[in-house]
């Protein structure tokens, strides 16, 4: 629990934090344009999501 | 690793004692009690106990009238294998949960840690300046409480798509669980499989996918039961996985795969010898990242989930209780979402890494 840890730890969940809210933002965004594909869009999102958690989570651990 | 997180967690979650030193205020904030220390080294042990494999199945476990621990659960086969000894099975009852030793024929065996060390009479374990221990270890093949678990939902698997299966004899409508399984299926097969594989070769990777995605959802699920498994938490197990998606990709590539790995179409020829050892590394790189996302994902959901339980229990006053309490809750939904998630989500990256594999040919590079 040294401050570097601490910090680093910070930063990573502050880089995952962005990455997924810009893509939930361009999701919302597609969907206000084109509600007929919210399905697709949704499983887009939730996939680029994943993988995003998915190195802020190797990357806490490590 | 885990255990610096959640300590780290843990103090934050006492930050009441720091703040006391640097303020001159009138207030009384909280001081730490020591029942309130003892309290956090029980939870951080229960977690730890938690997270790890174990040679019995122990469902729980408290402190009895006197004093002594009682424990509620039943004892697994333990299966050793070693050069002179041969192979030894025993009963886990015999080592107690690690409080005494095991006598069995000639050698007597010892748990420290998880592990099963040869040892003496006393049970002596000796330890090197790192505090590992040095005793003899024999090969521990024995049938543990992930094991177990493999066992047991394989067996379930079995039993629910094979009795699914037998309903189709009498009709196109399945009936009774098939109902719930079906779509699910269907939705593997139109939307990651064939989008991902293409019409012409989805069908010889379907098996693999169908029971990765299960196996994969429901191991996350009985992991939030409090029957305490942790198997897809288990580093072992999503290397597995991993691997098995990595040989399917390797083996059954074609040759524009490997085309596409070492002498990139579309790409000047100066650049490819220096895109080629990056995309051999990835080729390593995209197995290890799904079984680190499984693992990462189950371990970090487990320890916060325990973390704000446990939190719940360290509070002394109501409001902070049923604080924790609505966040536990809130947490295990979420947590709920996180396991079909990342079945979903290992289920249809495999089914990528196979479509890349077997691309046909086009022209427009």
């Amino acid at each position: 629990m040294e401050i570097p840890t601490i910090i680093g730890a910070g930063l990573i969940v502050i880089g995952a934090g962005m990455g997924i809210g810009k893509i939930g933002s361009s999701a919302m965004d597609a969907i206000a344009r084109q509600p007929e594909a919210s399905g697709k869009i949704q499983t887009a999102m939730l996939i680029a999501a994943a993988l995003i958690e998915g190195i802020g989570f190797a990357a806490l651990f490590a | 690793m885990t255990k610096t997180f959640f300590k780290a967690l843990i103090i934050f979650a006492s930050l009441n004692a720091f703040a006391q030193e640097s303020n001159n205020v009138e207030f009384e904030l909280e001081v730490e009690t020591p029942a309130q220390e003892a309290k956090k080294e029980v939870i951080v042990e229960f977690i730890d106990h938690h997270l790890k494999d174990s040679h019995d199945f122990n469902i729980a476990s408290w402190e009895g009238e006197n004093g002594h621990e009682e424990h509620f659960g039943f004892p697994l086969p333990v299966i050793l294998y070693s050069q002179e000894d041969g192979l030894v099975v025993f009963s886990s009852s015999k080592l107690h949960h690690g409080e005494s030793v095991a006598h069995v024929g000639d050698n007597y065996y010892m748990l420290d840690h998880g592990h099963i060390y040869k040892t003496d009479a006393e049970g002596t374990i000796s330890y090197d300046p790192e505090h590992h221990a040095t005793n003899e270890k024999p090969l521990d093949l024995s049938i543990t409480k992930n094991i177990l678990m493999i066992f047991l939902v394989s067996l379930l698997m079995l039993w629910m798509f094979s009795s699914m299966a037998k309903s189709y004899k009498k009709g196109p409508i399945p009936t009774g669980a098939g109902r719930f399984l079906e779509p699910i299926i269907l939705y593997i097969r139109d939307d990651i499989a064939i989008p991902n594989i293409g019409k012409k070769n989805y069908k010889k990777y379907m098996p693999y996918l169908l029971t990765v995605f299960f196996f994969i959802w429901i191991l996350n699920l009985f992991g939030l039961t409090p029957l305490g498994t942790n198997v897809t938490g288990n580093i072992a197990v999503t290397l597995a996985l991993a691997l098995i998606t990595f040989l399917i990709t390797n083996l059954t590539a074609n040759k524009s795969y490997w085309g596409h790995i070492f002498w990139m179409p579309g790409v000047p020829k100066l650049m490819r010898p220096i895109l080629a050892p990056i995309e051999l590394l990835g080729i390593f790189i995209k197995p290890f990242a799904l079984m680190v996302r499984l693992y990462a994902n189950m371990v970090a959901g487990h320890t916060v989930l325990m973390s704000v339980i446990g939190l719940m229990f360290i509070f002394q006053n109501v409001v902070g209780s049923s604080l924790s309490f609505v966040l536990a809750f809130a947490l295990s939904l979420l947590e709920l979402l996180v396991a079909a998630l990342q079945a979903y989500i290992f289920t249809m990256l495999s089914a990528l890494y196979f479509g890349s594999a077997n691309e046909e040919h086009h022209d427009d590079h």
